[in-house]
């Protein structure tokens, strides 16, 4: 319960730097103790899997993506000039409204009247508590794996078809397309060289 | 709440914390102009979308959240390759990124 708290706290902290770093870099680095809390939260929540693919994927794959154009744009000379900031200058009302908002809602989440509702069949989750990492505990890995490719198989093959359809839009974006233009336009040249060169033997 | 002795806290601090993640990066999208941190920001509202996801999995001992949990990651993936595509091909054009110089599509 301690521990929920202070993780709590390292994740607003490190939230509010990312937003408020001066450089991306700085940024990168918040975001990189914002996901390595919540890999913590989601085990104390049982989902193995998740904190480790969260682990992976975003610290290791995505974070490294943001290093990597980092990188790239910053070689030349200052990328990022920030020109005159045209946001109408309410901030202090607007920070004020969301203030309010979100306290609303909070104290609507905490004093939500416990509602009748329908409670869903616990899925195919066995037993409920165990030993972490036995096979047939809730959030467990095979757990996950079993509901991925058993039930939700559909959604695990359409995130097939995302990942494929973002990897060949970033090649359509940013990927050389000199190579194929060049190649096109050497075959218009050679196409009207031997046109050319065909006229040329019929008149002799 | 059907299981809700299982989590650590009340699934209402889970709700509380998310919505706080949620407006800051909220916050970081509407206030900040350079475009890498605009896509963090962005980041950081797809983590709080999946916190929630995953603390209501466990108080119902469902797994579907964890299901929805996995396909955000994916699509947050996606999403931040996909941004920073566009950010490149943004800056090999015009020499540096003011995401408020963007506005070819402006009516």
């Amino acid at each position: 319960m301690i521990a929920f708290y202070i993780l709590a706290f390292v994740l607003v902290a490190s939230a509010v730097f990312v937003i408020t770093a001066r450089k991306p870099v700085y940024s990168v680095v918040g975001l990189l103790v914002h996901f390595a809390a919540l890999a913590i939260v989601y085990f104390t929540l049982a989902a193995e899997f998740l904190a480790v693919i969260q682990i992976i994927v975003y610290s290791g794959a995505i974070l490294m993506l943001f290093l990597f154009v980092i990188a790239l744009l910053s070689s030349g000379v200052a990328p990022f000039s920030a020109g005159p900031n045209r946001l109408p200058n309410i901030g202090v009302p607007a920070l004020a409204g969301v203030v309010v908002i979100l306290g609303f809602l909070i104290y609507g989440v905490a004093h939500v009247p416990p509602a009748r509702v329908h409670v869903f069949a616990a899925s195919a989750s066995s037993s409920m508590t165990g030993p972490v990492g036995a096979a047939d505990v809730f959030g467990s890995v095979a757990d996950f794996g079993k509901a991925l490719f058993t039930t939700d198989l559909l959604p695990f093959e359409i995130t097939a078809f995302i990942l494929m359809v973002a990897v060949v839009g970033v090649i359509l974006l940013a990927g050389e397309s000199a190579p194929y233009v060049q190649s096109r336009r050497r075959a218009r040249i050679v196409e009207r060289e031997m046109r050319e060169a065909i006229l040329r033997a019929g008149e002799e | 709440m059907p299981h809700e002795a299982l989590l650590p806290v009340a699934i209402t601090n889970y709700i509380s914390l998310s919505l706080v993640i949620f407006a800051i990066g909220v916050a970081g999208v509407v206030l900040r102009r350079n475009p890498l941190i605009m896509l963090m920001s962005i980041e950081l509202t797809w983590n709080a979308a999946n916190l929630l996801f995953l603390a209501f999995a466990r108080a119902w001992m469902n797994n579907a959240g964890h299901i929805f949990a996995f396909l955000v990651i994916t699509v947050a993936a996606a999403e931040a390759a996909i941004g920073l595509a566009i950010v490149v091909v943004v800056f090999r054009a015009r020499e540096h990124v003011d995401v408020d110089e963007v506005a070819l599509l402006k009516g």
